[in-house]
């Protein structure tokens, strides 16, 4: 029996390592979809998409974009501002207006914890979440399964280290569950004021210096540090930030192994970055943007209904008549 | 009014440790006799109440009654009609009102709307400070005078150390509690649930336990220094429980309450970001709620408040952060009581109705929470074993937001008796 998704990609926490793999697996054949010099395939051909974007995003918002033009859905975009949400309408009638549309999925980058599960349980089209407040960014969490995949040939077994604010990052919660399903040891990194409360509890090791992180390491997603942070008093400065936290070329250079480097960007260089690091040959940064296409790609097909099996098919426009 | 004797009873009255079979006699609205074999008195009318608990009618003292200002929410109407549903003879409706019960003329207000409710007793909370905004006391003499019972800045905590200490000395003139929200508003800011790994699982912003406790030390610390009575609003905290212990062997005036949810559910309630399980302060950690029941059976928790907080249904239709706080409890706490504490083995039957109905009376200096004779016919009859299912659609009360929707309950009310006058009878 093949997984499936079930209705909506609302986070890796309520998924097993099984559908994670399944995504990751179906991303595979998608990828060379992006390749080509015609990049359409006619998968979601008559599916109307909307994004429903409520924060500002450019890379996942063109990135969901681009994966549903891909797949040849219809795409409306809904920006936060200037919509019906700043005349005081709330999520509940936009949803429902949405869905009188006769839609078939939204997605939805929203600044509060758990507004796609609330989007979700009260419209029958399918959700997938981009982003809710400091909760999950579960597309980001799978575009990096796959990006440390493809570069070590397996999670399983891997150390990987979230290094940053962790307190306010749904990038680091998705990365937790997924990485954890499928078997990798996983650590925190940052100020004790960024951590969140509990956070071992979910099974992750708490790392308060850097350079025992990196130390223990094969892979390290390095968090955006949000430059509000400061303002809200969780750190005294970005140049001390850097100086204690920061992500050098010099503690790199003392670890016993070459690491992988990710970051979800977009990058602050000098902050939790050294240039030469995010320019350098151990950064996937790239190569993680190139993957969320097709990540992405993969979670709109299998929410779509189409078969796993069928992808390989898919991305040929082989699939008709089904 | 004609006298009514409840007969074939069990009668449970903490105030005097009493608890055994014995008839009740109501005359001209006043408790007459307790016993057995007295002479009844003419066109008696007779109530049989075989099978039954009969005790004093229940004292809330920290109720939301919406009115004026909020009337989509509650009434005071139906918030008298709500508490006697749930066996209440007399609640203490909190200042938080738009606008707040500051003056005498909106205490007078409160007082009206409460006399020509058809239900429990409506007592008023003033506020504190003028507009609740905590800089200019309000006139407390001229609020007792109009029939306030205590003061209270609650749903803005008193947030001026300076401000709390002139409250519990002024208040001294006039005999009064200070009723205290605790919480530490910079540590607390943009927080909606508690502070721990089910936040940190969800990303909500957590509010720390140490928020609340921060202030409940100030305010034993206060009241020592003052002399001044404090009452501390919903304890939620194992740590609370304890300074609240410390202080009160150290012989500080200060009186707590606990809400139903907060020995009842933890915050794992809020899981699927569940905005009726959200409340302030909120659903803690199961040592916390353990620390909660022990409490209230040595008595460092003075007393079960409901902290009933009607809000419109669409306003928790709302993502988790953009609800408001707070769920309705007057119809569900004796429920909860009954089933949680009793049936789960940490108080008695006659300890519940201590917590719930004579000390409250005792700790905001109000009529009933006894049936000595000469006290007000205020009085309960509920069936301790009778199990039911809560259903919010049922509720008197205008709103509907509670976590406890499909629990199945012990202890079913069947009437409720004010002033001896039959103010709700179970359908």
């Amino acid at each position: 029996m093949t997984p499936t998704l079930g209705k909506d990609l609302l986070g890796l926490e309520p998924l097993s390592g099984e559908q994670l793999r399944l995504i990751l697996d179906t991303a595979e054949p998608f990828k060379e979809v992006s390749e080509r010099a015609i990049k359409k395939v006619p998968t979601l051909r008559g599916k109307t998409i909307v994004n429903l974007f409520f924060e500002s995003s450019t890379r996942t918002r063109i990135s969901f974009e681009f994966a549903e033009k891909r797949l040849s859905a219809d795409t409306v975009n809904i920006a936060g501002s200037g919509s019906s949400v700043q005349k005081g309408e709330t999520l509940v009638d936009t949803a429902r207006n949405l869905e009188a549309m006769r839609i078939d999925m939204v997605v939805m980058r929203h600044p509060s914890s758990g507004a796609a599960r609330f989007l979700a349980e009260r419209i029958r089209s399918n959700v997938v979440n981009a982003g809710d407040g400091t909760h999950e960014h579960p597309t980001q969490g799978l575009l990096d399964l796959l990006t440390i995949r493809d570069r070590l040939g397996r999670i399983e077994g891997a150390k990987v280290c979230i290094c940053g604010d962790i307190l306010h990052s749904r990038v680091a919660r998705s990365n937790i569950w997924g990485l954890l399903k499928l078997g990798a040891h996983v650590a925190v990194c940052g100020p004790q004021s960024l951590l969140p409360r509990g956070i071992e509890e979910l099974g992750v090791t708490v790392f308060r210096r850097i350079e025992d992180a990196i130390a223990w390491a094969d892979v390290l997603n390095v968090l955006r540090l949000q430059l509000e942070r400061m303002n809200a008093g969780f750190i005294p400065s970005l140049r001390e930030y850097y100086r204690v936290f920061g992500v050098t070329v010099e503690r790199l250079e003392r670890a016993p192994r070459d690491l992988v480097i990710l970051h979800p960007g977009p990058m602050n260089r000098g902050v939790e970055i050294d240039s030469r690091v995010a320019d350098g040959p151990h950064s996937v940064i790239l190569h993680q943007v190139t993957n969320g296409v097709a990540v992405r790609m993969a979670v709109l097909y299998l929410l779509a209904g189409g078969r796993p099996e069928l992808a390989e098919a898919a991305k040929s426009g082989r699939e008709g008549g089904e | 009014m004609r006298p009514m004797l409840l007969v074939g009873g069990r009668v449970i009255d903490p105030s005097r440790g009493f608890d055994e079979p014995a008839d009740v006699l109501l005359v001209d609205g006043m408790i007459a006799a307790v016993g057995r074999g007295f002479g009844r008195p003419d066109e008696v009318e007779l109530l049989d109440v075989a099978g039954l608990v009969v005790a004093p009618g229940l004292v809330d003292v920290h109720t939301h009654l919406r009115e004026p200002g909020q009337e989509d929410r509650e009434t005071i109407a139906t918030g008298a009609m709500a508490a006697a549903a749930g066996g209440f003879t007399a609640i203490c409706a909190m200042p938080n009102t738009d606008p707040p019960i500051d003056n005498q003329s909106a205490v007078g207000f409160v007082v009206k709307q409460g006399a020509a409710a058809a239900g429990a007793r409506v007592y008023p909370i003033g506020a504190i400070s003028l507009g609740q905004r905590g800089e200019q006391l309000a006139e407390f003499g001229e609020l007792v005078g109009a029939g306030a019972v205590a003061v209270s800045d609650d749903g803005h905590p008193v947030a001026s150390g300076h401000m709390m200490r002139t409250a519990l000395e002024y208040a001294r003139t006039f005999g009064i509690p200070v009723a205290d929200h605790c919480e530490e508003p910079t540590l607390a800011a943009r927080g909606v649930m508690h502070e721990g790994v089910v936040a940190t699982r969800l990303g909500l912003k957590g509010i720390p336990a140490a928020a609340e406790e921060i202030m409940v030390a100030r305010d034993i610390l206060l009241a020592r220094h003052t002399g001044g009575h404090v009452h501390l609003c919903h304890m939620s905290t194992r740590g609370s429980v304890e300074l609240i212990r410390r202080a009160k062997e150290q012989g500080s005036r200060v009186t707590a309450e606990a809400c139903p949810h907060h020995f009842s559910l933890t915050h794992e309630a809020c899981a699927g970001y569940n905005t009726n399980a959200k409340m302030n302060p909120p659903l803690r950690e199961p040592e916390d709620v353990e620390a909660i029941r022990r409490g209230l059976k040595d008595g460092t928790i003075d007393c079960i408040a409901t902290d009933h907080a009607p809000h419109h249904y669409d306003a928790k239709e709302r993502e988790f952060d953009d609800a408001p706080f707070g769920i309705v409890g007057l119809e569900t706490a004796l429920g909860l009581g009954v089933t949680t504490l009793v049936d789960g083995g940490v108080l008695t039957l006659s300890e519940l109705l201590d917590r719930m109905s004579t000390v409250p009376a005792r700790v905001f200096g109000l009529p009933g929470g006894s049936l000595a004779p000469g006290q007000p016919a205020d009085i309960v009859v509920f069936d301790p074993a009778a199990q039911w299912t809560v259903d919010p659609g049922r509720f008197r009360s205008k709103s509907r937001n509670t976590p406890f929707a499909g629990w199945e309950l012990r202890g079913r009310v069947l009437r409720t008796i004010v002033g001896g006058r039959l103010m709700y009878q179970a359908a």
